[in-house]
């Protein structure tokens, strides 16, 4: 393995003849080194390039408190531009961390972040770059242990052949305890297999190797086994009882991100229920930060990296109990020293626009509404119910106070759509414009960014088909034919693209063998649009002898097994196949806030929402002591409702 | 008040583009806590303004910067506050406080000195650098336009000698508006890979140079 010297001689000469070098010199305002002989070595690893992993909040969080610990340190890692793959292969130069340019083959952990799922072939070769087996079992005591988390691997399965352990749910708090756990295994000197079995004793940790999976003759999941008695299944999601607060020592780049911001969260979880969207059944339960705690956390943020943008982080910012105290105290104190800040998902009402508009401060862009579908039979389908005319209202105010264009998410090929519910996109999003017409005239501007839906494990749409490309394309036509002329524009995905999204997020074990032979035949990069393969992919399910449309365009019955069944979010798959059923006549669920419709999270965790009253969780308090953790049969009825 | 800050780009900053060392320098002052003046109107921009862009893959010892603050401060508290805030890749050499009226630093900018240091030896190093010289003109073109690159050349000499393992020569090029000389194109002129060649900006010169203002705000 090369050294540390060795590697950066090498990049004397590769530097020069790259395309933004800048991305793999490291040596950042706040960039932490640390003492490499005396501490437990982890390298956090954003599998996409420098300018995207760089504004990943999760691994910003992780470098912190890592690297505030006595003894371990975190360094970074990044997928390097398909040029300076050639480079670093031709040099045969390995990966390395931006900070002290270790390879990463190096490290005792190597963390990866997998948020989606159009990053697992760049997983694989950056292991390969690191010089490091991509096959888990072909690892040995002398390999760094591969972990990952993040969102997509609350479905795990898929890439349960080339990382050792899967963090499920928050990483706050269980990397120490897995720090912990290696630095006593590394002292000992123990193989691998038993440091793998004590990490299985964590909560919030999941080892693929421990577990066998079972199929039914017709291809269908049928359970999963796991090999040692004490072995847990299922695995509990880990989450954090009350949110620490906020990481504010931001590594700040010399070169452009995609976002150049101090990000804090002001909120986790989401109590609203959207019934496609997966981070708001797996972040569950809704904790939030004190309005005082955001605003010193800006100050921090400010003083430690000079950004000139705040973003205010959440699933859906108008759900934030104090939003508007929030909102004003941050408009009193820092708007006059040219910031500017964002505050992302908000609800299509008025009120939104009174928000945006104690935040406008100097800049003012488009102003962004998710009304997700078209009809009133499609948002009830979905769970976002918000009428036609609140929409058209809170367009006329947004082109009232001056903003000149808004931005409407749609998503197409949801449950039962039909091309009606499609031409009534076009429909609405011509409605807004005349509204913002009679207002503001031609300067009025309507942007439709339309996504295609995909179902998502732990979602009460887990069940349901995808849209096969043919629809999709049908849809698209159909919108783009609509959506043309002054003051219109569309955006829409590529519908290959989709596709891969879709099969990964619903897929088995089996399908980490069409990921590894993706991968072979050149599949990268899959999340850009323009290094995308569809045909790799078909390739790679071909020679496995898998059939790609099994995954997608089926519809589950209600009673089948799932891949992902044994990764457990606290939210109960009896909740979410009622809510499924629900959602097939119709019927909506209101804001949780109001009413508890006992989902699971808070017998699964009754004990840290009895130690954590009040305002925090936005959960009901427990009063009960007869709830215990993990007790999945417990009667709802003994919850107090919230108030 | 306009402050003039004479500071290093190095090692890790070298990489860093002109636009975005722009964007370190305003994210530095804020950090710093200094009150940097904006300009008016719809889209505010700071006010600073940098001598002369320093290519990408350059390091430099003496660049130059004018920042504007809305308010009167001592120059030692914004010395003191600029070093802790400026990252690894920025050193400051010295601070200044310079007139209002004061031209531009890249109007009245004349030339710029370079020390390349080439990573492989470069054989016959000082009659490559005599061969450049005695040429009466060099033509090149760029961006559709010829130019003499031999006229832009004010000074060329060797900082080692033929026997050193590590050759680097030192050159002056003109950097006025419209006539600029670009180091690479020197090595290449010299027949060398300008792949193999470390540049670092020594010197920037100025016609007429105003100096700094005393304490009291008045011109020396």
């Amino acid at each position: 393995m090369l050294n540390p010297d060795q590697i950066q001689t090498r990049l004397e000469y590769i530097l020069p003849t790259v395309e933004k070098p800048g991305r793999y010199v490291g040596g950042e305002f706040n960039q932490v080194v640390k003492d490499w002989a005396r501490n437990i070595r982890i390298a956090l690893v954003f599998p996409d390039i420098y300018d995207i992993g760089m504004s990943n909040l999760g691994l910003a969080i992780l470098y912190d408190l890592i690297n505030q610990r006595s003894d371990a340190l975190a360094e970074r890692a990044y997928a390097p531009w398909v040029d300076m793959e050639a480079a670093l292969r031709s040099s045969k130069t390995p990966l390395y961390s931006l900070e002290t340019k270790h390879a990463l083959g190096a490290f005792d952990i190597i963390g990866i972040s997998l948020p989606y799922e159009t990053l697992y072939t760049n997983t694989l070769n950056i292991l390969d770059l690191a010089e490091i087996p991509v096959i888990s079992s072909e690892r040995s005591e002398s390999h760094p242990l591969i972990i990952a988390g993040g969102h997509a691997t609350f479905n795990p399965e898929p890439m349960h052949a080339f990382v050792d352990a899967f963090v499920v749910g928050e990483g706050e708090e269980v990397l120490g305890e897995i720090i912990d756990v290696y630095k006593d295994w590394k002292i000992k000197g123990e193989n691998r297999k038993t440091l793998l079995g004590r990490l299985s004793q964590i909560w919030g940790v999941y080892i693929p190797s421990l577990y066998r999976s079972h199929y039914f003759d017709d291809g269908t999941f049928s359970h999963m086994e796991k090999l040692e008695a004490d072995t847990p299944l299922p695995i509990m999601k880990r989450i954090v009882a009350k949110l620490p607060p906020p990481t504010t020592r931001f590594i700040v780049p010399y070169i452009d991100t995609v976002h150049n911001r101090i990000p804090i969260e002001i909120m986790r979880g989401c109590t609203r229920g959207c019934r496609f969207c997966q981070a708001g059944m797996i972040t569950r339960p809704v904790r939030e930060r004190t309005v005082d705690e955001i605003i010193q956390a800006i100050e921090e943020g400010i003083r430690n990296t000079g950004y000139e943008d705040v973003g205010l982080l959440s699933l859906s910012s108008s759900d934030y109990t104090h939003i508007l105290e929030l909102v004003n105290a941050v408009g009193d104190r820092f708007l006059s020293q040219h910031l500017s800040m964002s505050l992302p998902s908000l609800r299509i009402e008025s009120f939104s626009v009174d928000l945006m508009n104690a935040l406008k401060g100097t800049r003012r862009s488009g102003f962004t509404l998710a009304p997700e579908a078209a009809t009133e039979r499609m948002r009830d389908i979905i769970n976002k119910p918000v009428s036609t005319a609140q929409l058209l209202d809170t367009a006329h105010a947004i082109y009232s106070r001056g903003w000149t264009t808004i931005k409407l998410y749609y998503m197409i090929g949801h449950p039962s759509e039909t091309m009606e519910d499609v031409q009534a996109i076009a429909n609405l999003c011509k409605a807004v414009l005349t509204e913002g017409r009679k207002v503001i005239g031609m300067r009025a501007q309507v942007n439709a960014g339309v996504s295609t839906f995909v179902p998502k494990p732990h979602t009460p749409f887990q069940w349901v088909p995808s849209e096969s490309i043919e629809m999709i394309l049908n849809k698209q036509a159909l919108l783009k034919r609509e959506l043309r002329g002054a003051g219109l524009k569309l955006n829409w995905n590529s519908p290959k693209e989709t596709m891969l999204e879709a099969w990964l997020s619903r897929g088995d074990r089996r399908l980490a063998e069409v990921i590894f032979h993706a991968w072979q035949n050149g599949a990268k990069f899959d999340a850009w649009n323009e290094r995308f393969s569809y045909d790799t992919w078909l390739e790679a399910f071909q020679v496995t002898g898998l059939d790609p449309n099994f995954y997608t365009l089926r519809e589950r019955p209600i009673d089948e097994n799932f891949p992902w069944d044994h990764i457990s979010t606290s939210v109960l798959k009896k909740f979410l196949t009622e809510d499924y059923l629900w959602s097939l006549q119709g019927r909506t669920r209101i804001d949780c806030r109001q009413r508890c419709f006992a989902c699971g999270v808070l017998p699964t965790f009754a004990d840290l929402r009895r130690m954590n009253p009040g305002e925090v969780w936005q959960c009901p308090e427990v009063k009960s002591k007869r709830i215990a953790v993990k007790d999945f049969s417990v009667n709802m009825d003994v919850l107090s409702p919230g108030d | 008040m306009r402050i003039r800050i004479n500071f290093a780009k190095t090692e890790a900053m070298r990489y860093t583009s002109h636009l975005d060392l722009h964007r370190t320098l305003e994210r530095t002052i804020r950090r710093a806590a200094l009150p940097l003046a904006y300009s008016q109107g719809f889209r505010p921009h700071p006010r600073i303004n940098l001598a002369c862009a320093l290519p990408l893959g350059f390091t430099s010892e003496c660049e130059f910067a004018d920042i504007w603050l809305e308010t009167k401060l001592p120059l030692d508290s914004i010395r003191t506050s600029l070093a802790a805030a400026s990252p690894p890749g920025i050193s400051i050499n010295f601070i200044e406080h310079v007139l209002l009226d004061l031209p531009a630093l890249q109007s009245s900018l004349l030339a710029a000195e370079y020390q390349i240091t080439f990573m492989s030896p470069i054989p016959d190093l000082s009659r490559r650098i005599e061969n450049v010289l005695e040429s009466t003109s060099l033509p090149r073109i760029r961006h559709g336009k010829t130019y003499d690159l031999r006229s832009l050349i004010s000074e060329l000499k060797p900082l080692t000698s033929d026997s050193d393992p590590l050759q680097s020569i030192l050159v002056q090029l003109s950097a006025m508006e419209g006539a600029t000389g670009r180091p690479e194109e020197v090595v290449l002129a010299m027949g060398a890979d300008p792949h193999e060649a470390r540049v670092h900006r020594v010197q920037l010169i100025f016609n007429n140079y105003q100096r700094s203002l005393p304490s009291n705000g008045n011109p020396i």
